[in-house]
């Protein structure tokens, strides 16, 4: 009996004791999901969220989405034998650089309709919130509308009804022009909801806002006014191509929002101009994060030991001194680009590597025959004979011998014995840094990258990384655009006063006179600021060239060496300058340098950019489900 | 309890041919195959320049099959039985294909029940006529008529006429399809009817002795040029 109650009390307390909490049991809180009315009442969570679109905004090239983002175009030469189908193919597939991502459009949409209907925030951090997103919004669709021409504007979150009818949600394609115009009234509608504050660079700001409604405004006009060159690169509806009638609105809109940054009403922002150097005042732009630099208006930023970190430092350190031994070398621009920077005269001439009669000049230091140049040659690239963490670059082919012929190795650093000394007496015949053919991770174009490369102890090692930052904006920049956008309306004295600015910064101090601002002088001025930049692509489509520079035929050596300065100058290999050594005793020219122009034998494609690229290819399965979408033009 | 190999092994063996049965379906065997041609003449192109999509409305999806000219101007598609609608994009091939007013092109319906020949009858701007090539002293040389064709508001201009020579029988302006090219400037023309041209022909490695040579035709304002058939010649 006794037994009996027991299990009889037992069971009683325990229906009792587990039923009572039934209710709040399953009501616990789950502690790894926030419904939206949390998530939404709190500055610090929404900033989180905002934080992840932030992290997931699309970039051409940016420094955590590869270095071969930055290697194509003939503007470098990549060491990776992984990576050589970008020398060796002879143009683009009509979906390259395809963007069609609404997923991220939704998400934003979703977003802003949530932030407004939220209760629990304060109307100043609701603002800037709304404010932020929307820029991001815009800022997606600036990216689609430079890839694909006119694209569906949604500003709201489409959800299904389950109704059955799915029309309503198929979107046709907007103008090119009208999601041009949406960007420039978004970011004129949402900048005085942002900080004016230099100091805030990876946030949007209202310097932010405007520099992309100035660039926004430039390529809408671009395209309207050399859009007329390409006729066929148009649709009827005007999806593609934007009529050449708009073209002088755009540009003064591109000059009044890039003027409302140059006159201080968007905050302080100058050029960086802290060391006395130009070229190494160029490269610390890019390095600088502090509050020195008020040049960079909006950053992707990366912190090291802090999660987010990239190794375009790890991928691109010269090999020589390595962080992380064969893990280096793989972008090497090329000597198209590196012939582009001007001499200090403003007058353009290839590296004098011969004289008149063809004989080569011989150096006495490497270096000699890079100087006299726009500082921003040794800025953004690292020349034969510079020094990289204190480490002296290595960069040479080999030997040449007195009857002209090359000696050398084809493994980087080799010790081998000249001709005519003791076998036993070994000397390193070429560069622990290259060039040589084939050779992966060293130069093969005979230059490294500069720009970005993090000088930090540690930063080439892959577990640590770098944590230099991508500046997708930045005041250089908005005076280049608001030097063309003059220029095209006619007002050269005002270009010549923009464009001078930047030439000043980088040692060019004879300024160019207004008769002297020309397409040409525009378009090599963007080429050469805006190095491994992202530029490149979108300035070539806009401006209508990029079938002309990329025309598919082999750029001859002659091409290279003539004409540097022209817009229309052919621009389909990547070219390298290569230094060798002369071994010549007796002679006074033994010891001395000279190089070479020579073509990687990796490159064997030519770029062939057809008029079919200028809009990249609308997925196949985006016009299946709506039929509303037209295609591209010449595809 | 002890395994029995063998029943194991069967009910491997039926799973395996059971499981193969179903899942796979026939690869289309109907092959549609053509030709581009003005007047019977065929027309030729750029490897890999000129692309067609075929379309097939009964299926629910309403992307194209694309599939892309052969330099000679033919194409072959398998496919399977069934309804389809061919088609050239805008802007593509060096001729003009029938416009059907807002934005819309004309397609060729097509009913697919055999192999089947299609041949693409398109208007093109010019015609390469009578080619001629002839190798002399290290030379190559051509002889040919460009015939004008679409005189009306549509005509264009000859923006130049090219001789390509090549390796091997791809022959084209494109960079690694050529190993010598001479171009003639449109306006540099005098007789349309009697246009020669001729270009050193460079040793090639493996040394052969012939090449494969073709003229070319580029119109001002059209991308893809319009070629003469390829020919050998031996030297």
């Amino acid at each position: 009996m006794k037994k009996i109650f027991l299990i009889t009390a037992g069971a009683v307390l325990l229906t009792v004791g587990s039923c009572k909490r039934d209710d709040s049991f399953l009501n616990i809180p789950p502690n790894s999901l926030l419904t939206t009315e949390k998530a939404f009442s709190d500055p610090a969570l929404v900033l989180s969220i905002l934080g992840d679109f932030y992290n997931r905004e699309v970039d051409f090239s940016s420094l955590d989405n590869g270095w071969a983002s930055f290697a194509d175009f003939s503007e470098a030469f990549p060491s990776e034998n992984g990576a050589a189908y970008l020398v060796e193919r002879t143009g683009w597939g009509y979906g390259e650089w395809g963007l069609w991502d609404y997923g991220y459009i939704r998400e934003l949409n979703l977003f802003l309709q949530r932030a407004e209907e939220a209760t629990k925030l304060t109307e100043t951090d609701k603002k800037r919130f709304i404010a932020e997103a929307r820029f991001l919004r815009a800022s997606h669709y600036f990216e689609m509308v430079k890839r694909m021409g006119g694209v569906p504007i949604i500003t709201e979150p489409l959800t299904y009804d389950y109704s059955g009818d799915i029309e309503k949600y198929q979107k046709p394609r907007a103008k090119e022009s009208e999601v041009y115009d949406f960007i420039i009234s978004e970011a004129e509608a949402i900048k005085v909801d942002l900080p004016k504050n230099s100091n805030e660079k990876s946030r949007a700001t209202y310097a932010a806002a405007v520099a992309m409604e100035c660039r926004a405004a430039l390529y809408a006009a671009s395209i309207a006014k050399y859009g007329a060159t390409t006729p066929t690169v148009t649709l009827g509806g005007d999806e593609v191509g934007i009529p050449a009638s708009m073209a002088n609105a755009y540009y003064t809109k591109a000059l009044t929002a890039a003027q409302e940054i140059i006159n201080g009403t968007a905050g302080i922002y100058k050029l960086y101009e802290v060391l006395p150097n130009a070229g190494d005042n160029f490269a610390g732009l890019f390095l600088d994060k502090t509050s020195v630099n008020q040049e960079s208006i909006y950053i992707e930023d990366f912190k090291a030991n802090g999660g987010k970190t990239h190794g375009f430092t790890t991928n691109n350190q010269p090999f020589s001194n390595s962080d992380e031994g064969l893990d280096a070398g793989r972008l090497n621009p090329s000597l198209n680009l590196a012939e582009s920077f001007e001499k200090l005269d403003n007058t353009y001439a290839p590296f004098a590597t011969t004289d008149n009669l063809g004989n080569p000049i011989y150096y006495d230091e490497q270096k000699t025959i890079f100087e006299g140049r726009d500082g921003r040659l040794a800025g953004t690239l690292l020349l034969p004979g510079d020094y990289f963490k204190s480490g002296k670059l290595d960069i040479w082919a080999g030997y040449k011998l007195a009857d002209g012929s090359t000696f050398t190795s084809t493994e980087a650093g080799a010790l081998r014995s000249l001709p005519g000394t003791p076998a036993t007496d070994l000397v390193q015949v070429v560069g622990k840094d290259g060039p040589i053919n084939n050779l992966e991770f060293r130069t093969q174009s005979g230059f490294y990258v500069r720009k970005y490369l993090d000088p930090q102890v540690g930063s080439g090692r892959r577990g640590r990384g770098s944590d230099v930052a991508f500046i997708r904006y930045r005041y250089a920049e908005v005076l280049l655009n608001a030097a063309e956008a003059a220029f095209e309306l006619s007002d050269l004295t005002t270009a010549a006063g923009y464009i001078n600015q930047v030439r000043n910064r980088a040692g060019l101090i004879v300024d160019l006179l207004p008769a002297e601002i020309t397409f040409d002088r525009i378009v090599h001025e963007r080429r050469v600021e805006l190095a491994f930049e992202g530029h490149t692509l979108f300035d070539m489509k806009r401006w209508r060239l990029a079938h002309i520079v990329w025309d598919g035929q082999a750029e001859t050596k002659t091409d290279l060496l003539t004409n540097i300065g022209s817009a229309t100058h052919r621009n389909t290999r990547p070219w390298g300058l290569w230094p060798y050594k002369i071994f010549n005793p007796g002679n006074v020219n033994n010891g001395k340098w000279i190089f070479e122009v020579t073509l990687p034998s990796k490159v064997t494609g030519a770029n062939s950019f057809k008029l079919g690229n200028y809009y990249s290819e609308i997925p196949g399965d985006v016009t299946s489900k709506n039929p509303k979408i037209v295609k591209q033009p010449n595809q | 309890m002890k395994i029995k190999f063998h029943y194991i092994i069967t009910v491997l063996i039926s799973l395996v041919v059971v499981s193969c049965a179903k899942d796979n379906y026939d690869a289309p065997t109907i092959k549609l195959s053509g030709q581009l041609t003005y007047q019977g003449a065929p027309i030729g192109v750029e490897t890999n320049q000129v692309p067609f999509s075929i379309y097939e409305p009964a299926f629910g999806k309403k992307a194209p099959i694309g599939g892309i000219f052969a330099p000679d101007g033919s194409f072959s598609s398998l496919l399977f039985k069934g309804k389809y609608k061919f088609t050239i994009s805008a802007n593509q091939g060096p001729f003009m294909w029938k416009e059907l007013g807002s934005g819309k092109r004309d397609s060729l319906d097509i009913d697919l029940t055999g192999n089947q020949e299609l041949m693409i009858e398109v208007m093109p701007y010019y015609m390469i006529r009578t080619p001629q090539f002839t190798a002399s002293a290290g030379n190559l040389s051509a002889t040919f008529k460009v015939e004008k064709i679409i005189t009306d508001a549509n005509a264009k201009n000859i923006e130049r006429v090219n001789l390509y020579i090549n390796k091997t029988s791809f022959v084209s302006g494109n960079n690694d399809e050529n190993i010598a090219k001479i171009d003639l400037a449109g306006s540099a023309i005098v007789d349309p009817n009697s246009i020669s041209l001729s270009v050193a022909i460079p040793t090639t490695a493996p040394i052969q002795n012939y090449v494969y040579a073709r003229i070319g035709v580029k119109i001002s304002g059209v991308e893809d040029m319009i070629f003469s058939p390829v020919q050998k010649v031996s030297f």
